[in-house]
Formats: C-alpha cells, structure tokens, sequence
C-alpha cells in the first residue's frame, strides 16, 4: 500500500502547496490521509437494508475503493483514492437518504482498535479456560480420588493454573505493586496476595501429598475479578468511544484568514508555521502560536491548573489546548500538525479528566475498609492458630483459606456490573456517562438548576424584526455579531447574511463575555448586547440590542422554541421531589414566561456567568447537591461547581468538557428517568455490598475455625458472584 | 484408569483448539461490529454467489 502511495505523490495537490520547511514529513502525512481512510458518521442507519445500500452507493462510486460499514458504531468506513473529499461522499449518502457527517480521523484512532480492551479479554479467555479445565479435575478429586490419583491431577491442576495465573492475574499485580510502593492499599492487594497464596500454599501442598489444593479457586478468582475488570473497562471505552465521536463530528477546522481578511474553515491537519487563523470566544486553540491582533483573557487551567484567566494582548504566546474565552484572537501560527497539537490536546481531555476525582467513589470506600480487614483478620487467623495448635504449616493453611474465602469476588463485581447495566441502560436512552462515580452523585442530587437558552430551548433563536432595521445598522450587527459563539448572535449574523448585506468594517472588536461585543467604527464605539449594558430598558421579548455611537439602542427581537421534552423532564423532577431552579444570563420577561410555562417557582433572570457559579455554590454550600444543566461558555463555572453536571450534544466544547454527563440526543425528557436510575444504581450497589458482606459473615467464621475446603469456597465464590451480577441485571 | 492418560490430554487439547480459535477471531478483528455482523446475514446481496 505505501508503495502504491508513493507513485502517487507527485500528482497530490496538498503537497504542492505545502511550504518549503518541513515539507517532506508533512507531504508523507497529507498523502497518507488523502488515500487512506475517510470515517463517516451514519446516525439514522439501523438495518441490513441501510448496510447494503450505504455500501452500494459508496463502493459505486468513482475513486473508493473500499467501504464497510460499522453497524454497532454507526459509521462507514471508506478508503478512497485521490480527490475523494468527504464532502462529496456526505453529499452522494444525503443523495440516497442518509444523514451523514464527517469524522475527523485524527480523534478516532484510539476507538478503531481498543488495544487494553482486548488484552483483559485475552487474558480473561485464559482464564476461563484454565478454571473449567481445573474445575474438571477438581470435581474428580471432591468425588473422592485418592492418593497416587489425587497427586497426579494436584499436578496437573498445578501444571495449567500456575502459567495462567502468572498470565492472566497480571492486572492485578501491577495495579497492587502501584499502590504498594506509594504506601497505599487498594482492593488490588489482598486480591494479588490471596491469588500468589493460594497458588505457592497449593504447590507446596501438591509436593508433599496434602488433600487440599486450591488452584481452583485461585483460578475462578482470578475469572471473576477480571470479567468485573472488563465490565468496567467495555463501560468506560464505550462512553470514551462515544465522547470521541462527538469530538470527532467537530472536525476541528481552524478558520484561516485568507489574504483579503475574510475567514476561510480548514481542517487544523492542514495548518503549518506562518498561516494566520482566528479564534472565538470559546473555542479553544488549535495551535501553538502568537497573537497577531485582539485581546482577550485566556483558560490555561488545562494547562497549567491555574483556574484564574489571564490576559491575552498582542505579541503574547499561546499553547494549543488554551481556552479563548472573552475575544476574537488573530493568531499567527509557530508550531502546527499531529505532532504538537493533537497529541497534546489528547493528553489535555486525559488529564481534565483525571483532575475530577475529588469524590470518594463507593467502590474506594468499600475497598478502603475491606483491605486492611482482610489482612488483619488473615494474620489474627495465622498467630492464632499457631498460638493454638503450634503447626506452621496449619495455620499458614487456615490464613490462605480465610483470605481466598474473603476475598472480594463478589465485591469486585459489586460495582462494575451495575454500572455496566446502568450505562447501557441511559445510553440507550441517549444519555453518555462520561465520568465513572457521575451516576452515584447523580443518585444523590436533590435540586437541579436548568439554564434557559440552548438547553431548556433549541439555542435556535430566529431574529424577527430585521425589516425594522437600516441597512447600515444591519451591517455593523452583522460584523459585531460575527465575532460572537452566542447563539442569538450567530442567528444574527447568519441572517444578515442571507439578506445579502456586507458586515461593516470595525476594528478593537472585544467580546465583553456576559455583556456582548463592542468595537469601534470610525470614531464611534458601537456595541451590540444586553440591554442594561447598553443602558436601554429591557422588553417582553428575547432579544439583543445595537449602539452606534450615542444614539439610541435598537432591539433586534427573537423567538426560541422549546426543547423537545423539556415540559416532561421538569414535571418528572419535580414529581421526584427535587427543587428546580431557572437561573438565566436572559431577560427578565422571557425567563419568567419560561418558567411560569413549565412551573419552575425559583427563577433568576440577567445573571452574569460568575452569579451562576455562585448559585449554584451558595445551594452547595446549604447543604443541597446540584445537578447543573447547561450548555454554554456562561454555564461552565457552574457546571464545574455543581456536585454533577449535564449538558447536550449541541453544547459548547468548553462546556462539555466540564459536564459529567452528556446529553446525546435531542429531547430532555430522559433526564427524569435517568435521575431515577442512578439513584436505583446506587441502591443496587449497596445491596450487592450486603449480599457479599452476607456471605462473608457465613464463610469467615467457617474459614476462622478451619473447616474451610476448596470446595466450599468454590462453591460461596460462585453463588455469590452470580447472584450479584443477577442483581446488577434487573436494572436493564 | 488407563484411559485417563488419554483423555485428560485429549480434553486439554480440544479446549486448547477453542481458546486459539478465539485468539484467532479476537485478533482478526471479528468483535468489531456485533450488530452489523446480526443484520448481514439477513441482507440479499450476495445470495446468488460468493461475493468476489
């Protein structure tokens, strides 16, 4: 295949235009992508019949050379030769009745093969393998097999655990060495001591003839806890996998800013040192670089876990991964391509995510309990027994008995199973969990604080009175508005547009975040935004308002409709007993019909983005837990304050990055059931907690006093093992 | 209890056979689309003759 790309590579028109620095690396890059492999998202295909029309279309079409497509993921894959540009693919799909959407290649790499995935499930299948195998001989040596028989299968038990445990457990050795060496204990400790026990105490007892060896149960242990494992993991890759999608449909495309100073969407594959681009207020940047023109106060939290902005002016540096927040920036780019800032922005989602952990999760709790109890109890069993009966060997036997009979088979699967069951459950329902412990905060909330527009309302607002307006008054909107990522004045601006009408030329545009945007035209300072900054009374109507100069403000009006399910997302949540609060950065008169229409009692209008956060920290701080609901730049401190947080598919990528949980789908209606079931989640993990506590109660008393065998601790692993994961299941 | 000596080996082997038969089916990609794989079969194409 490179070969065939190489001939190739005269005729590819990227490489002719790439510049001279760096342009052999780069041109290998661009060629590999053209020829390769174009991903598209198909979310409407359900059916064998959507398969084999997607790929006799594509595979019709002139230049691909091959399409197959991902049911399960809902995606085509194509390789396409020369000149195939996604575009042309979406447009022939839309042609035959398929929604489709491009996939940025760059993001989905880490989905296509899930390598720590299929290496549990590797050493799972071992596992399985090696415990029905020695289960088998176990069962012959329970029956009653006798010595020169029972030695023969000790061994050969010991000849097919001792490879799979040094094999399969290894997840559990290095996640316990881990903890060990930073002088922690975690559940993988007694789980890794428990395995290693039982395997050397079974070994030794196999060379000196003994009747009980328990490479079974080390086996079964092993079988459990890393099927709990894969659970875990299958959860987490699916809702990795899907925020990776949603990543992944915003291509990232930086806007370059072409020699006559309009703007131009390119992919940021495509940018190299020295080309220009703008970024919007929350946007985030795509590349090292410095800044050409415009001030505006920059997130570095990400980077640097500063959690105050900073400014940003003129000739300053900035790092990809950095978060615009209040205005336009013209950058001029210094370090471009996957090397630098894909792979670091990768690491950037990485470590946002990893910085969240501030709420002891339930499996934590348990495990800090139980680990050091485990132990404990093993050692009082070994000092006691050799205390009583003075045998080494014995009580060395009864403290390995009581910790593989203790050991958490049913409490590794305690928690995994039923997140596994509750995950799946809302993301059919299309909800996306991104964060482990988001479903038991979610089970605790009592109060839920929704934002209005873009979450409680399409954030489509349709401008309705631009027939009142000049058509020079509509030309500085149009400029001014252009600048902004708020949705009234995106729908502005692209509606001027349509009108046909030129944006006016202004210079020092600011972003005011909360306020609006100004800008200087000629002399004249002309802002365009919320009505009390711009010193006008505020109508019944949504709406933005325009300076120019000292004259008086015009109202451009709008009418947003409401969220598909919004009515019966509030209903439910107040029918489960939760406050629900309207805290908008609108209007008084909209917010309140809005909240009058779906009978929210506690409603705020005009609040700036800092009251948000400090509502939403003055509830915590009361004693309640919040669930936050919002979708933009002015929610994300709240989102962040709140206990968890959700916001849609549609939202700001600032936004959603500080949301635990993501709305996939249009409607918010699911969010009452989901409220439900987390708080059934949580109930369910509990009980399983009880039942393994249950059993535990039973076993170690048997283990203490020594009448513990292999196959009575086969027998409780497996019972209770099943009847958790059973538990976990009537969630579905 | 001759026949142990046979058995146990032959037992072994065979489940040896399913555990690289999954090996095989893991590494070549079959787990990719479980779905997509349900709904293929039901498809027209290709019933006439082998795809080439």
């Amino acid at each position: 295949m490179s070969g065939a790309i190489s001939t190739t590579a005269s005729g590819c028109p990227a490489c002719v235009a790439a510049p001279p620095a760096g342009q052999i690396a780069d041109a290998g890059k661009k060629r590999v992508d053209d020829a390769a492999e174009i991903s598209l998202s198909l979310p409407t295909i359900h059916c064998a019949g959507c398969i084999s029309t997607v790929e006799r279309v594509l595979n019709g079409t002139q230049g691909v050379l091959d399409a197959r497509v991902n049911l399960s993921l809902k995606r085509v894959r194509v390789r396409a030769g020369d000149g195939l540009t996604a575009e042309t693919l979406v447009r022939i799909l839309e042609g035959a009745g398929y929604e489709a959407h491009e996939l940025d290649a760059g993001q989905l790499t880490a989905t296509q093969t899930d390598r720590a995935g299929r290496d549990l499930l590797m050493r799972l299948a071992v596992a399985g393998f090696a415990m029905m195998n020695v289960m088998l001989l176990s069962v012959a040596v329970w029956s009653g097999a006798e010595a020169a028989t029972r030695d023969l299968f000790h061994w050969i038990s010991a000849a097919i655990a001792l490879p799979t445990i040094a094999f399969s457990a290894q997840p559990f050795y290095s996640n316990a060495w881990a903890a060990v060496s930073a002088r922690r204990l975690n559940m993988d400790v007694p789980i890794s001591l428990a395995i290693l026990l039982a395997a050397a105490m079974s070994l030794y007892e196999t060379t000196q003839s003994g009747h009980h060896a328990y490479f079974d149960a080390a086996l079964s242990l092993t079988f459990f806890l890393l099927a709990g494992r894969y659970l875990d993991h299958r959860t987490r890759a699916v809702a990795r996998s899907a925020a990776q999608e949603l990543a992944a449909l915003e291509v990232p495309r930086a806007e370059f800013i072409l020699t006559d100073g309009n703007t131009e969407k390119r992919p940021v594959a495509a940018l190299s040192p020295g080309d220009k681009i703008r970024v919007r207020p929350g946007g985030r940047i795509p590349a090292d670089g410095v800044i050409a023109s415009g001030t505006s106060d920059i997130d570095r939290s990400l980077l640097t876990g500063e959690t105050m902005p900073v400014l940003a002016q003129q000739g300053q540096k900035v790092s990809a991964g950095e978060v615009n927040l209040t205005g336009p920036l013209d950058i001029t780019v210094s370090a471009a391509g996957r090397d630098s800032s894909l792979s670091r922005m990768a690491e950037l989602v990485a470590a946002s995510e990893g910085g969240r952990n501030r709420y002891t999760s339930l499996a934590d709790w348990a495990a800090r309990i139980y680990a050091p109890g485990v132990h404990l109890l093993a050692l009082f069993a070994f000092v006691g027994w050799l205390w009583a009966a003075g045998d080494v060997r014995l009580a060395l036997n009864i403290a390995v008995a009581v910790l593989i009979i203790t050991c958490p088979c049913a409490l590794g699967l305690a928690v995994p199973a039923v997140t596994t069951a509750a995950s799946g459950r809302l993301f059919r329902k299309g909800m996306l969990i991104k964060d482990g412990t988001a479903l038991e905060r979610l089970a605790e909330i009592d109060t839920v604080v929704f934002d209005k527009t873009g979450t409680l309302t399409q954030g489509a607002p349709k401008p309705t009175n631009l027939s009142d307006h000049t058509p020079s008054q509509l030309a500085v909107a149009a400029a001014l508005a252009a600048q902004s990522s708020h949705p009234m004045a995106q729908a502005l601006a692209a509606a001027i547009a349509e009108r046909g009408i030129q944006p006016a030329a202004l210079s020092d545009i600011r972003e005011v975040p909360g306020h609006g945007v100004q800008a200087i035209l000629g002399k004249d300072v002309v802002r365009l935004g919320r009505a009390e900054w711009l010193g006008a009374t505020a109508g019944e109507n949504s709406a933005t308002w325009l300076q120019i100069g000292s004259a008086a403000a015009a109202e451009f009006t709008f009418s947003d409709s409401l969220r598909h399910g919004a009515r019966e997302a509030v209903a439910e949540l107040v029918r489960q007993g939760k406050d629900v609060h309207l805290v908008s950065g609108d209007a008084r008169a909209p917010v309140q019909a809005m909240a009058r229409s779906l009978g929210i009692s506690s409603w705020h209008a005009a609040t700036l983005p800092e009251e948000k956060a400090a509502f939403v920290r003055a509830l915590s701080d009361d004693g309640h837990k919040v669930l936050m609901v919002g979708d933009g730049l002015n929610d994300t401190a709240a989102l962040a304050a709140a206990h968890v947080s959700l916001s849609p598919a549609s939202a700001l990528d600032a936004a959603r990055v500080a949301a635990d949980i993501v709305l996939l789908g249009q409607s918010l209606a699911p969010l009452g059931d989901a409220a439900a079931t987390a708080r059934k989640a949580t109930r369910r993990i509990l009980e399983n907690f009880a039942i393994a506590a249950a059993y535990n109660a039973v076993a170690i008393p048997v283990a203490l006093l020594g009448f513990a065998t292999p196959l009575a601790a086969a027998l409780a692993m497996s019972a209770s093992s099943i009847t958790v994961s059973l538990n976990a299941l009537r969630l579905r | 209890m001759q026949m142990l000596a046979y058995l146990i080996p032959i037992s072994l082997f065979l489940g040896g056979l399913g555990l690289a038969a999954f090996f095989w089916a893991l590494r070549s990609n079959q787990f990719e689309d479980p779905d997509g794989d349900g709904q293929r079969f039901l498809a027209d194409d290709w019933d006439d003759k082998p795809k080439p």
